[in-house]
Parts: C-alpha cells; structure tokens; sequence
C-alpha cells in the first residue's frame, strides 16, 4: 500500500513524485518508459518570460527543476535585463539527453520513492475516494492518494496532414481508456490540441547564412543552492532563420492539406503557440515571421525549428523546410506534427489541486489544461504537496497570486477554467512587481521550511540573507556621499545629475541611474551581489512595490473569508442568475476567489458576505 | 483595513442644507486637510465644529462639521459629517475635495453595509439592505450610462482602446523579448502617445465639468404671446417655492430670471425678452435669435389662452419646437374654453392654488424627474466619474514623468494600467482578459 502514486514521468511527475517521497510518503512514479522520464518533446529549453520564475519558485519549495536545468544546459539567458527587476526571467537551452539522466539520477537517490514501469487505464474509486489505480494488464496497486500528471497521453492522436495515428509524443504508446474512466467519475473531459515542429539534421544546415545568437556573459542559475556548472565561452550558439514570401506561397497553397485546415482535428489549440500556417493566415500582412534554430543536444545531430510547427504533409513540409534560407538542403529527421489528446476541466479541481468530485485524486500538468514544462512542474510539486499533507491531516498550501506565478497559475485554472491550453505570461500577474526572479526564496522558503521540503541548512542561509538585506538597508540610510569635486565629476563623466549636497546612500538609490555599482568607486559595501541587489530594487522601485504590498494586503483580507463547501446557492436571495450559475460551478473557497469569477459583480460579492454573515456567524 | 468613504447624504438640491457623510479610519484626516477652524483631531467625539472648508487657499463654503469617533457612530467607524449651506455646486466641488484628499465615493447602500458588517445593524435590517443595494444599483448601472451619453462613452472606449494597444504592445515587448520583428516601444514613440491620452482626459473633464443637468439645472423657456399670463405663471412657481437656490452667475447664460427645484432638480428660467415683447415672432425679430433660444433650451413650455382661439402664430411656435422637450400649457382655465388643439396640451391657472400643479407634473414626467432614486444615482456617478477621470489624468501623467526619468518601461505600465482601470470603471469594463485578447490578435507570436 502506497501514500501516493504519480502517475506519468513528465515535468508534473517528476516534481510530484519527488516532494511527496522528500515529504515521508511511500511513493510510486508509474511511466510508461523509465527511459522517457522527464522528456523533452517539444522546445528544448527550460524558463522563459515568467516561465522561468516559476523554476525559480519550484526549486525556493524543494524542487527539482531548477537544479537539473542548472546541470543540463549549455546556454542561459537573463530575458529582459534591459527592463525592469520585475520582467527578468532565466531560459536556458537544455540538453535533451542529459537533462532526463540528471533527473533520473535525482530521484533515485530518494529512498522513499519507487519507480515502476506500467500504463494506467483506470482508478480504483469506492465512495468517492480513490483507492488505487489500475494497470492496462488489469493489474490493481493500492494507494492513499493518487496524482494525474498524465500530460497528453490521454488518448492522444499525432496528426500529420489528413494522417491520424494514435499515439503519445515521442513514439511512446498512449492511455487508451483512462479519460474514458474518469467520464464515468462526472468529470468533464475536453480535446486540446498543440504541436511541434519539425528536427533538422546538423550537416544539413548552412549556418554561414543565419544570424547568431549567444548566451549572456555573465553567470546565472535557477537554483538558490549551487553555483554555476558551465563556463560562458562553451555555451553553444543558436540561430535566427526567417520566413520569406515562397515559404508563405507554399502554405496557402497547400492549406487545405493540413490537418487543422483540411478540418482533420477536434481540438483547440492555443492561441499563443499557433502554426506557422495559423500565423499566415491570421497575420496575412507580415512579410516574414522570425524562426529559431536550436541544438537538441550536444551528443544528437538534431537541431529544433522554433515558430515552424505544422500538420501538413511530410512532402509539404520539405517544401516549406528547403523554402527558409541556410536550410535548402536540409534533411528533415523528424517532421513537424501536431498532438490531440483528452484534458479534464480545470473547474472541476479545487485550489490544492484536488479533484472536487474524487477525494484523495490530483492532478498536475497538461491533464489540467496547461502547456508547458516549467507550468507542469509548478503544479506538480504543489499537487505533490498537498497530497503529503492531505495524509498528514495538515491545512493544504494554497499560494496566493501575489505570492507565487505558481498561485496565478492555479487560481487561474480554478477559477476561470480554460478555453485553449493554458501558458503563464507576465501579464497575468497583477502583482508582478512582487513575484520577482531575484526573491523567490524570501517569498517562498520558508514555507517550504514549515512544510519540511527545505533542510534546516537551506533555511538558515535565508535567514542570514534576509539579516544581511536589513543590516545593509540601515547602512545606506547612514552613509553619505560627501560630494567633492572629484565625485562631481564623475558624476558629470557620467553623463547624471549632480547632487547639489551630500546625500546619504538610500537617496542615492532611489535615484534612477545610480547603482551600487557605480557607488563602488566612491563607497564599498561588503556584501554578497544578491543582497546588493535586493536592497537597490526595495529602494528604486520602492513607491510601487509599496503600493503592491498594500493592494495585496487588502485582497489577503477577502481572502481569508472562506465559503463554507456545503453552501447552497440556490438559497441566496437577490443574487444575479450569472451570477448564482458561475458560483455554482466553480464552487470559489474565499471571497476573494470568488470576485474574480467573471460575471460576478461588487453587488453580487456584497450579497455573499451578508447571507455568510447570516447563515454561518449567527454567534459571532 | 476598509477604505474610507464618503457620500452626500442628503437629497441633492432639495433644501438649504446638505450632508455629507464621511466614514473610515482616516475620516478626520482627510477632513482636516480640506477644513479651517478648530484643530478637529482635538475634538470631543459627538461635538459639532464651525469653520469652513477650504480648496488651498480658495474658500469654498461656511460649514458645520460634526466629529464622532468610533465605535459609538453607525458604522462604529469614525465618522465625519459635513453641514454644507451651498447648493449643488458647493456640494458637489467638497465632496470632490474629499476624494481628491483619499477618500473613495461611498457605493450604494455602503455606509449600511459597514454597519451591518460591523455588528451595528440586526439581520433584519440587513435584509432591507440587501434589497436596497440591488434595487439601487441596477438604477445606478442604467443612469451611469444614461448619464454618460453616446458621444463621450464613446470617447472613453476610444481612449482606452489606445491605452490598451500601447499596453498589448508592451506585455508583447515584456513577454516575448526576442522577436525582433515587433516593435519596441521606447521612451519616444511613448510619450507622444501618452500625451495625446493626456489631452483627451483633460478635455473631457473640462466638458464634464459643464456637464449641464448636474452643474446648471434644465434651462426652461416659457414662450408665448403677450398677455398669455407667462410672468404670472414664472412668478407663481418662483414664489412657491421655498428654497430658492442661488442665481446662477456666471454660467454661459446672460440672464436667468430665476431658479427653482422640482424633485431637487435645478430649473433656469431663462431670458426670452426677446420674444415676449413682440406679436409677430417671425417678423420682428430675427428669425436666429429665436431659433436659438428655442434650441438651446432643454424644456421649452408653450403658453396658450384657453380663451382665445389658436392663431397662425401659435401653430408655427408649436412647429418650430421639438415634441420631445415641449409642454404645451393652456392657461387660465377659469375662462371660457374656447381653443381647440390637436397636440396633447396641459391645463391649469395662476389663480387657484393648486393650479399650477399640472403644469408641474408635466415638467417631471418630461424630463423623467419622477425617479428620486435614479436622480441621486445620476448626481453620485457624476462626481465618481469626474473623480476616477481625474485618477486616470494622475496616472498617465505619473507615467510621463516616469518615462522622462529613464524609468523602465515595466514599471512605467503600472500607471498606464492604471489608467486604463480607471477609465473601465466608468465605462463599466475592467477585466484582465481584454488585455491578454489584445496581446495575441495584435501580433504574432508562437513557438
């Protein structure tokens, strides 16, 4: 008899499965093919805008992601540098082999989890309570909770124009009967669809007639706890490729050939990861649509087409390949082909990740409705979470949105449902100013710590920062810039505002222009850069981050008026039709939940917290 | 911690005396800044304070201002209120004050709610809330509307739609960083954009701020031949009425004869010399001029003599106005009847006492003053929106500022976003999702 079971090896396996053993559970990662264990089918790169601060917030709770991707890739990027502190995001070009050798190594020096190969067909349900799963050969294994982490292997077909093979990613086999089952648990299932384009074989290209891109030259890591594990002048190069009027020509001839066009697929894609022939006919207008040329892996000759990715026939998309410039000869070793496969209804989960209709049953990842890597991982790790303490009779963790990207990302899925696979994006934070790359650890450690998925020696290096981030701010409040001539004039070399007195170091900073490091020539501060770092943004962008804190304060508030689980919404008066529908069905745990339900107005929320008030408080 | 709010508490216009009622932890501090007299922070709780309300150094009005301090009020928050004597004007300008000084303009039934959430008021009485607040509201999202008109909803979707796109087009910047076929947005393809934002707020407050039913009242005309009886019918409303509000000076009319209040809405009299005087309407003066004045007014009232049989004169006044703001009013009903009348008409005289009254529930039911509750709503969303108006300005103007201090364009979009929140609370429309559909029709990303 297990505590849980993961069912899936992908990037929500991994994290679930991992924390959960981490946590003291017996667990059990069930995958199809041990080999295949945190694959990569699609891009081969790991963070991205937003998408990077969600490794960031895994790796601040214990998970693995961040450190694996550290050990794995052989270029990395700070996206948006230029910008504000608010909008940097790692994205590393990860190695396709090693990046599942290293994860695999990871969780099988963890003792309490258990990897076993088998394809799960159906669950084990007595009175609403799951109980265990059951295997393709009918075989039964018992467990006290169950996690979903199935990603687009249910009942998945690989579409490649008027083709239609079922089948998951990568060749591997698919679940035949699994969403069929939960059907039959009430839970509603929907067809999503994405894709991925086509490899190209290395001494097939001609990269003199590309434009490169490179790594940053300076050392980044996702993880809090190691150092970087690569050198800047090894990192490997990728490559710019773009669309011309022949590659356009080729498509709009041949629309009707592929697969979503010549009306071969059910499901909906999603709107930010359209196909090339999505984008023509959308954007007729454009001349040229931006590519990119990627290394799968410095042991495969495979390279990565980014922004081409198809259902048409494998002969039109050698027309359309030897259409790009630097690729006329290319040979293509895997042709672009677009997936289908069955996802269930984010509305019918609750905020920790549990299903509403089947106690003791999660699920994480594209089964949810998301797309992405770095998406799965973070409700992975919380579905690994919440199913350990769901056991150990704890309260659920449930971050909040101006907590975590990763409680944007869940309170989204619950709340608003989904109509095309979902992809987290800066924009859907309002609190992005708080959910920052550089202070994952200080929103989110410490929880971790609380919860034991961070090791006492984890914890006091943050508590040493957040003392070393307190002990600095009070030194720049007392240490002033003396502005002799010399300082005046570099100060002038530099092209700012002269200070017309001597300022203390703080007002320095909030000074747009001025950083510690340019303070170095003057005043030495002995600290680690990151601390340096933390202090500068608390002071430059200060007013904001206050004004955020204090928004956030207020919602924290709402958020904590729950709504009782046996509430009858029919029973309320006055509340609007919409409004009584929508709350029906997302079934909202806070007030503040269920404020962010569209079609829910003030008026509405108001009338809530009045029969609340009436109906639950009588004592008060 | 609530914000604090604040509303008129009486009926707009009607009698001499307004309240507004001011409610929160920062009650006494906001009402301070905007007070001189007595140090109210020092204030005994219960007590009322003479002094008057100040915009700067710009003396708005004499007031009364009663101080009491939580628990013991009906919220059990501190609780301000301010006696103003002005009229609508007055009214309106403190109460802008006070949420130009941090307060938020209280939401329908809202002061009951806090009391009832604040365990002041029995369920029962919550109840009764609770039908008001929807009651009231549904009224308050028509009349926001209503109020708002074509033409200037228009212009706030307009603006936002711009703000929105240079929006899109930054979270496209921010979350696609490396296509380099977008266009970036800098610092000066911004600021123009910003600008031209800038502007169009400004000028839509300054046409809000002439916003005529709420600022001037309805300019009434009463037209007709001479001896029809107009003075003594002007003269009878003017008299019976008790509260007099102030002669409007300085407002775009020349003359108004006199004001009145008619379900707390201001009525102009206004200046027809130029017709009363004269027999032949058409001939003797310019034909312009009293197009014009027939035209400007927003009520026009028709004086016939239910004595005297209709003449060509009358016929072309009666054609020369529009159905929609025309009151036909038979005088002197006491007479024989001897005219005959094709258009629906109102009967009545300046003798009887009561014999106006007709006349005064033409006036309501044309102008659709019957709705007390929706007349207050049209009052309380103008000022909101002058106020939220004025936020966006704020803000648009902060991200100006911040764009020529080389602040990153991330955080310089937290007062743009801003802005555009504020507008949407007007029209109706803030919803996240807008944002995300605009990113992704806009342009074209992918992997």
């Amino acid at each position: 008899m297990y505590d849980v079971i993961v069912v899936g090896g992908g990037h929500a396996g991994c994290e679930a499965s991992n924390i959960a053993a981490k946590m003291g559970m017996k667990t059990l990662l069930l995958t199809m093919n041990k080999n295949n264990i945190a694959d990569m089918p699609c891009n081969p790169s790991i963070g991205g805008t937003a998408k990077g601060i969600i490794v960031r917030e895994v790796d601040a709770l214990g998970g693995l992601m961040g450190i694996v991707a550290d050990k794995s890739h052989f270029q990395i990027k700070m996206l948006n540098n230029s910008k504000g502190p608010a909008v940097r995001s790692l994205r590393a070009q990860e190695d396709k082999r090693v990046y599942p050798k290293k994860m695999l190594e990871f969780l099988e020096k963890n003792k309490n989890l258990e990897i076993k190969e088998g394809l799960v067909e159906d669950l084990i349900v007595e009175d609403k309570e799951v109980k265990g799963v059951v295997l393709s050969d009918g075989k039964e294994i018992k467990s006290k909770t169950v996690i979903l982490t199935t990603g687009t292997y249910t009942k998945s077909n690989i579409l490649i124009g008027s083709e239609n093979t079922p089948g998951g990613p990568h060749g591997e086999g698919r679940s035949n009967y699994l969403s069929d089952n939960l059907k039959k648990l009430g839970l509603n299932i929907i067809r999503l669809k994405t894709g991925t384009p086509q490899r190209i074989k290395k001494e097939s290209i001609d990269f003199s007639k590309m434009h490169e891109e490179v790594g940053d030259d300076t050392y980044w890591t996702f993880s809090h706890d190691i150092k970087p594990q690569y050198k800047i002048n090894e990192q490997q190069k990728c490559y710019l490729v773009y669309t011309n009027e022949k590659t356009h020509e080729i498509i709009r001839n041949h629309l009707k050939e592929s697969a979503m066009y010549g009306g071969y697929a059910t499901g909906v894609g999603p709107r930010y990861c359209p196909s090339i022939e999505d984008k023509i006919v959308r954007f007729a207008d454009k001349e040229r649509h931006q590519l990119f040329l990627e290394p799968e892996s410095i042991y495969y000759d495979e390279w990565y087409l980014q922004g081409f990715s198809t259902s048409m026939p494998r002969n039109i998309q050698e027309e359309m390949v030897h259409s790009l410039k630097g690729l006329e000869n290319a040979v293509i070793t895997k042709y672009a082909y677009a997936i289908e496969y069955d996802a269930i209804d984010p509305l019918q989960i609750k905020p920790n990740l549990e299903n509403k209709l089947v106690e003791g049953l999660f699920t994480a990842g594209q089964i949810n409705g998301t797309s992405g890597y770095e998406e799965a991982a973070g409700q992975g790790i919380i579905a690994g979470i919440n199913a350990s303490l769901k056991l150990q009779n704890k309260e659920p963790l449930i971050l909040r949105r101006d907590e975590a990207y990763i409680g944007v990302l869940i309170d989204d899925l619950v709340t608003k449902g989904i109509t095309d696979p979902y992809r987290m994006l800066t924009s859907r934070a309002e609190f992005r100013l708080l959910l920052r790359h550089d202070n994952a650890d200080l929103r989110l450690r410490e929880k971790g710590y609380f919860i034991g998925t961070i090791s006492e020696e984890q914890y006091k290096r943050l508590q040493k920062k957040k003392e070393d981030i307190k002990k600095l701010s009070e030194e720049v409040k007392k240490i002033k810039l003396d502005m002799t001539d010399e300082v005046k004039n570099i100060f002038e070399k530099n092209n700012f505002e002269v200070p017309k007195y001597s300022l203390t170091v703080e007002n320095l900073l909030k000074r747009p222009e001025i950083t510690f490091d340019f303070l170095k020539e003057f005043i030495k501060f002995n600290y680690d850069k990151e601390i340096l770092e933390q202090v500068e943004i608390n002071l430059r962008y200060g007013g904001y981050i206050e004004k955020a804190y204090k928004e956030a304060k207020k919602l924290e508030k709402i958020e904590e008026k729950q709504i009782p689980d046996d509430i009858d919404y029919s029973k309320i008066k006055n509340l609007a039709s919409e409004a009584r529908q929508k709350l029906s069905e997302v079934r909202p745990r806070t007030i503040a939940q269920a404020s962010r339900i569209s079609g829910v107005n003030p008026v509405d929320i108001t009338v809530l917290a009045i029969y609340l008030k009436k109906e639950y408080n009588k004592n008060e | 911690m609530e914000d604090t709010i604040c509303a008129i508490s009486t009926s707009p216009g009607l009698g001499a005396i307004s309240i507004i009622r001011v409610s929160g932890t920062h009650a006494l501090d906001i009402v301070s800044k905007i007070f001189r007299g007595k140090d109210l922070k020092k204030c005994p709780s219960h007590t009322i304070n003479y002094g008057y309300i100040y915009n700067n150094d710009e003396k708005i009005d004499e007031v009364l201002v009663s101080v009491m301090l939580a628990p013991k009020t009906y919220t059990t928050e501190d609780i301000v209120e301010i006696n103003s004597h002005g009229g609508i004007n007055t009214t309106n300008t403190i109460l802008e004050l006070l949420l130009e000084n941090g307060c938020r303009l209280a939401s329908p039934g809202e002061f009951t709610k806090r009391a009832f959430l604040n365990g002041r008021i029995d369920l029962t009485q919550a109840e009764a809330v609770n039908d008001l607040i929807n009651a009231k509201t549904d009224n308050a999202r028509k009349m926001a509307l209503n109020n708002l008109g074509g033409k200037l909803l228009q212009s706030i979707k307009n603006l936002r739609k711009t703000i929105v796109e240079v929006m899109a087009n930054i979270e496209v910047n921010i979350d696609y960083p490396e296509y380099e076929d977008i266009e970036v947005v800098t610092k000066d393809t911004l600021i123009p954009k910003l600008k031209s934002v800038k502007k169009k707020i400004e000028e839509i407050l300054i046409d809000s701020k002439n916003s005529k039913l709420i600022k001037e009242g309805i300019d009434v005309a009463i037209v007709g031949k001479p001896n029809v009886g107009k003075s003594s019918i002007l003269n009878a409303l003017i008299n019976e009425d008790k509260a007099i509000v102030t002669n409007i000076a300085g407002t775009t009319r020349d003359i108004v004869e006199g004001s009145i209040t008619l379900n707390g809405f201001l009525l102009n009299f206004i200046d027809t010399a130029g017709i009363r005087e004269t027999d032949n309407l058409v001939e003797q003066i310019g034909v312009e001029k009293s197009k014009k004045i027939l035209q400007e007014a927003d009520l026009v009232i028709i004086v016939l003599n239910n004595n005297e049989k209709l003449e060509q004169f009358d016929e072309e006044l009666i054609k020369s106005v529009d159905d929609e703001k025309r009151i036909i009013f038979v005088n002197k009903s006491d007479l024989e009847n001897l005219i005959v009348l094709k258009e629906d008409y109102i009967i009545g005289n300046t003798i009887e006492e009561n014999g106006l009254d007709n006349l005064k529930n033409a006036i309501i039911n044309k102008m659709h003053l019957d709705n007390i509750l929706s007349k207050d709503m049209t009052y309380m969303s103008n000022a909101r929106q002058i106020s939220l108006l004025k936020q966006a300005l704020k803000s648009i103007e902060q991200a100006i500022l911040n764009l020529e201090k080389n602040i990153e364009v991330d955080i310089v979009e937290i007062d743009i976003t801003n802005a555009w929140n504020f507008l949407g609370e007007i029209t109706g429309e803030t919803y996240q999702d807008e944002l995300i559909n605009t990113l992704f029709s806009n342009f074209c990303l992918g992997k």
